[in-house]
């Protein structure tokens, strides 16, 4: 039994060092675009909102990007999720081992590159004279399984389900666009009309990348968000592993 | 002979035909119940009421057109398809051989690849590493090995997907087909080293449509057509049969 612990472990370390390593591997500036990539974001976004419509808020640069990147993490695992196990049908069709390490390696890696942008929006705090809070100690641990609960069930659910129907492939690009919108992520939630302010919760998304930037910003944690994306993450594993469960003994039959 | 290790106890295996709904949504619409009925009613045999066993320590040699149902016996006995209808038992450590570059990834390294492979077959890391010089030296492609594999020739990355097999330690190894390719030194080796793995009481399922190398290596031969056994016995009188 231990050593079948110790085999998936090895499992995810193995698969997660390749995704890692292909991902820039003949690309020059390498890690630099896991940051270059939601920081020109950040940028088309600060011209769009802050210069040219005028958003009345100060630090807008700090606040885009404290948003930005925790939903570059989600948005980049959902949005290979429906290839990862058509990527890999020759292993799938022939070897049995646990699938459902596949897409949580992918999540894990866009973790990776997350926290190792964590750095860059201590530079922007700095730049708009503020620090770093002690409550990230235990914030960003805990923000960080959340997130990686609630974005590995949604990835289970769209890699398994585009088997079997693969115009979810096209779906899920629309989908992730739609609800960065609907997201607060580029604008405050405060700035919500009052009428649809109650619909903020009906989006998984929301109460999580709230947290995050209320961490960042201003190393808050409010309890309310928190308990809420933390029972969305519960929800989205179970339901995606549940599915999971249900397809992937025919995996190697429709691949 | 000893004790089964592979059974397949009536097995029917079919897919579903999932095509018809790619016909896209105006066609599936038009065509409604029909096209409902179409899916639940078109399934594709691959395998009708198979039973056969596989004694350790032999190596069974299976052979039949294109399209017969070999790789999905092999698939079954892997435990990454189920059977529709039937019982299969399978007992010890299953080491598929991957088809050419299958598992590899072109942008790694050979040595990484090794890693990569060595792990996803079975191996624990550290376990990879000890054996990594050994799969280098059995590969026999040297300082390619730090290489990207795009690379490499097809020989060279058969070379490398059997080395990395050759250094396994399995009960039963399934080969699909994969001998065909390298050249005639390394061929030579992989059968060697497959005949080392035969003396040391591995069971051998081999998929192949070379009649001598079926001839040479299994203790007995099956022949599978269209989708049920058509014949069992020494490799020799079923070659005879097959290719007269």
């Amino acid at each position: 039994m231990n050593s079948r612990i110790q085999h998936y472990i090895d499992l995810i370390i193995v698969l997660t060092q390749k995704e890692m390593k292909v991902r820039y591997k003949s690309s020059f500036f390498g890690y630099l675009w896991s940051i270059g990539h939601p920081l020109a974001f950040a940028f088309v976004f600060f011209i769009a909102f802050k210069i040219v419509m005028k958003i009345q808020m100060e630090a807008y640069a700090l606040f885009l990007i404290a948003g930005l990147f925790p939903w570059q993490w989600f948005s980049n695992s959902i949005n290979v999720s429906p290839m990862v196990f058509l990527g890999n049908a020759s292993l799938i069709k022939k070897v049995n081992f646990p699938r459902n390490i596949i897409p949580f390696t992918i999540v894990l890696q866009d973790m990776i590159h997350f926290i190792l942008s964590i750095p860059v929006i201590v530079l922007f705090l700095f730049i708009y004279h503020k620090s770093p809070s002690f409550s990230w100690l235990y914030g960003i641990p805990l923000l960080l399984i959340i997130q990686l609960l609630m974005t590995y069930g949604f990835s289970l659910m769209v890699s398994s389900v585009n088997l079997f129907f693969r115009d979810l492939e096209r779906l899920t690009n629309i989908f992730t666009t739609l609800f960065f919108y609907f997201t607060p992520i580029i604008y405050p939630e405060t700035m919500i009309p009052e009428k649809y302010k109650s619909f903020i919760n009906l989006n998984p998304l929301s109460p999580l990348m709230i947290s995050w930037r209320s961490l960042f910003l201003n190393g808050t944690l409010e309890p309310i968000p928190l308990v809420i994306s933390f029972t969305y993450g519960v929800v989205a594993f179970m339901f995606g592993y549940l599915i999971y469960k249900r397809l992937s003994w025919r995996f190697a039959e429709v691949l | 002979m000893s004790e089964p290790v592979i059974i397949f106890d009536n097995v029917s295996k079919s897919y579903p035909l999932y095509h018809h709904i790619t016909g896209g949504i105006k066609n599936f619409l038009l065509h409604l119940p029909k096209a409902v009925s179409s899916i639940k009613n078109s399934r594709f045999e691959a395998l009708c009421n198979i039973s056969f066993e596989v004694y350790k320590g032999e190596t069974l040699g299976i052979i039949g057109r294109n399209g017969a149902g070999k790789s999905t016996t092999l698939g079954l006995i892997a435990g990454v398809l189920k059977p529709n209808k039937g019982r299969i038992i399978v007992k010890g450590r299953i080491s598929p051989l991957l088809e050419l570059g299958g598992g590899f990834h072109p942008e790694l390294t050979g040595r990484e690849n090794i890693m990569l492979n060595g792990v996803l077959l079975g191996l624990t890391r550290a376990g990879v590493k000890k054996k990594m010089n050994m799969i280098i030296e059995f590969s026999e492609i040297g300082d390619f090995v730090d290489q990207p594999i795009r690379t490499y020739s097809s020989g060279m990355l058969a070379r490398l997907g059997f080395s990395v097999v050759s250094s396994l330690d399995p009960e039963i190894l399934l080969i699909d087909e994969i001998l065909a390719v390298g050249d005639m030194e390394f061929q030579k080796k992989c059968l060697d080293k497959m005949m080392g793995f035969k003396k040391s009481g591995v069971t051998m399922v081999f998929v192949s449509h070379s009649m001598e190398d079926v001839k040479m290596i299994c203790d007995r031969a099956m022949w599978i057509e269209n989708h049920s056994i058509r014949m069992a016995g020494t490799p020799k009188d079923v070659v005879l049969n097959y290719s007269g």
